[in-house]
């Protein structure tokens, strides 16, 4: 793991993109913070970087697109796979070679509440809480990125995959209120939520069994809950999607001033995941 | 040591590895020799770990690829046939990292580093950016990152693809050099390069194992079951007459009769040479010329790798002597048809 983690970071910054993305991140990071906190006397430095999320959303394709999606083109991935290195090891690799590449504007902007305190008054504490969840929400999107990059060959389709992916999660607020919130409504929109969960465990563990259980006791769950309190349902399809909302989190960090531990929480285990699943699928692609 | 046991490898409906097993021998010097899309480098990429098989095991020195990978692994140095190289970095930058990934002890590292520089002679390249190489230096640069560390196994897939005549040679003589105290496999689809360096191959053909020898015996399988061509001054029938009376001839034929030469063609089940000699002298009817008519390895294995399953048939029945047997199935065969 340690060898690949230097071989990609050097790799970034023997090439443009890691420098490029340094270079835009921390441009951005002070724009916004020369509006807000330096024109316009603002003393909290989070509303900048709430402001630099959407920089985010097509800076971060642009890191993450060749992690894996190179190596399979170019066949480097043979070198890789058939060391004595297991895949979990390159694919942790890779993804903390992306997290120092994001760490370095951020260790940057960590100057800027010092700014601010050096001319007044600032809210250190609520500051670095912020960016601490503004590098966690960044270590969501690189996990996005990376697990994108390891369904495709182009990063061409990685990136734009990727950023199709992120523009949803960022409007994930907006899109909810669009569903259905009536019990049936819920009812049936939980169904095809399982019914997507079975297709992906189907997807991974190529084993029918284990997806015929997981979707007969689901449906048996809801099924049972639905007629005992078809009451509970209501706009319980919106209420389970909201809590994978990511912009939720990370808001109550830079706009309410709260440390919200379940939006650490829910960062961490959606990285975890997405790099299981990168896992997975560099694994099962040895059997296609 | 190397097992492989019933090897299957299914793309779609089509079996681009169909029921393959083998053994390879500590120390030996391994040859896969079969037409392209035979199956060498999708059999190899299974046995490094690559690509896992539809069914079948690989145990390479009784570690299981896909049980025990790391250890499994750690045996193997593998030049796949396209070089695994990253363009961005340079020569002693990539080989410094392959020894990393392989896990080489770091006191060992710079050691091994000049070892392997120096047997593929790239030396002066370690400075260079892979972007900037030759082909015939790419090569060299993914076997030098193959033999790093020697691993007790190597397998090279395909060489000396893209090298010139002069680098092939020095090729030859490094595999050479490491076959002394390495398991090397290597795979080519060129009979003279797999003569020249293995001490055992094994043909392939569309996935399926045909036969697997030393170079030495298949070729004395061909010569046993040779043919004499004869040229000699007189009557076809002078020449039928006089063959009566040899034994060990199963067959012949007049090839050609024409003004008081005849040349005929006979099949023999040992060496009749002497005594067809002394039959012909004393007839005082003058023998021309006298030859072998064997199949080369060559002619078979160009046999082998025709698209007509017949002819490959024929070809490979010639290597493995189960002539009958063959010609019994492809009787079958056309039964089914019918």
């Amino acid at each position: 793991m340690k060898a690949i983690y230097k071989r990609e970071v050097s790799s970034y910054f023997n090439s443009m993109t890691g420098w490029i993305f340094i270079a835009a991140m921390t441009a951005f990071i002070g724009i916004y913070f020369m509006v807000y906190n330096l024109f316009s006397g603002y003393p909290y430095f989070s509303s900048a970087l709430g402001s630099t999320l959407y920089v985010l959303m097509v800076l971060i394709p642009i890191l993450t697109m060749r992690s894996m999606a190179e190596d399979r083109r170019s066949k480097t991935d043979q070198l890789l796979l058939t060391a004595p290195v297991p895949v979990a090891g390159i694919v942790l690799g890779k993804y903390f070679a992306m997290l120092t590449v994001f760490a370095v504007p951020m260790a940057i902007s960590a100057l800027c509440p010092l700014i601010i305190k050096i001319n007044g008054t600032a809210f250190l504490k609520a500051d670095y809480a912020t960016l601490l969840a503004f590098f966690l929400l960044g270590a969501v999107e690189i996990a996005v990125g990376l697990f994108i990059s390891s369904l495709t060959e182009s990063q061409i389709i990685a990136s734009v995959g990727t950023f199709g992916l992120l523009l949803v999660l960022y409007l994930w607020d907006g899109l909810l209120t669009y569903l259905p919130a009536s019990p049936s409504g819920s009812l049936i929109g939980l169904m095809v939520i399982l019914l997507l969960v079975c297709f992906l465990i189907n997807a991974l563990s190529d084993n029918w069994k284990i997806t015929g259980a997981v979707l007969v006791i689901g449906l048996a769950v809801l099924a049972v809950s639905y007629l005992k309190a078809s009451a509970k349902f209501v706009s319980l399809l919106p209420n389970v999607l909201g809590k994978f909302s990511l912009l939720a989190a990370f808001n109550s960090f830079a706009q309410d001033h709260v440390f919200d531990l379940s939006g650490t929480l829910l960062y961490l285990s959606l990285i975890a995941l997405l790099v299981f699943l990168t896992v997975q699928v560099i694994q099962k692609r040895r059997w296609n | 040591m190397i097992e492989i046991k019933n090897l299957v490898k299914r793309y779609g409906d089509h079996n681009a590895v169909d029921h393959l097993s083998f053994t390879v021998e500590d120390g030996q010097v391994f040859g896969f020799l079969g037409p392209n899309g035979a199956g060498k480098s999708t059999t190899m990429n299974i046995m490094t770990g690559y690509l896992a098989a539809t069914s079948g095991e690989v145990l390479i020195d009784g570690h299981n690829i896909l049980e025990e990978p790391e250890a499994a692994k750690q045996c193997i140095g593998y030049l796949p046939e396209l070089p695994p190289l990253y363009p961005d970095m340079t020569v002693g930058e990539y080989l410094r990292f392959a020894a990393e990934l392989k896990r080489i002890p770091k006191g060992e590292q710079a050691d091994q580093l000049q070892k392997a520089l120096s047997l593929t002679h790239l030396e002066e390249m370690e400075p260079r950016l892979i972007r900037n190489l030759s082909k015939g230096y790419r090569q060299r640069v993914g076997l030098a990152q193959a033999i790093l560390g020697f691993p007790k196994i190597i397998i090279l897939d395909e060489p000396t693809v893209g090298l010139d005549p002069k680098q092939v040679v020095e090729i030859r003589e490094l595999i050479r050099h490491l076959a002394k105290d390495h398991t090397v496999i290597l795979s080519s689809h060129i009979l003279s390069e797999i003569r020249a360096v293995c001490d055992h191959v094994l043909i392939i053909r569309k996935g399926t194992f045909v036969v697997s020898d030393t170079p030495e015996a298949l070729e004395e399988k061909l010569s046993a079951a040779g043919e004499l061509e004869m040229e000699i001054r007189g009557t076809a029938q002078q020449a039928e007459a006089l063959l009566e009376t040899v034994a060990g001839i199963t067959g012949h034929t007049v090839l050609e009769e024409s003004s008081g030469l005849a040349r005929l063609s006979i099949k023999t089940d040992r060496d009749i040479r002497e005594t067809l000699f002394y039959a012909f002298a004393d007839a005082k009817c003058p023998i021309l010329e006298l030859k072998p008519r064997m199949a080369t390895l060559e002619e078979v294995f160009l046999d082998l790798t025709d698209d007509d399953d017949l002819i490959a048939a024929k070809a490979a029945a010639l290597l493995t002597g189960r002539q009958d047997e063959t010609q019994e199935e492809e009787g079958s065969c056309d039964e089914s048809h019918l």
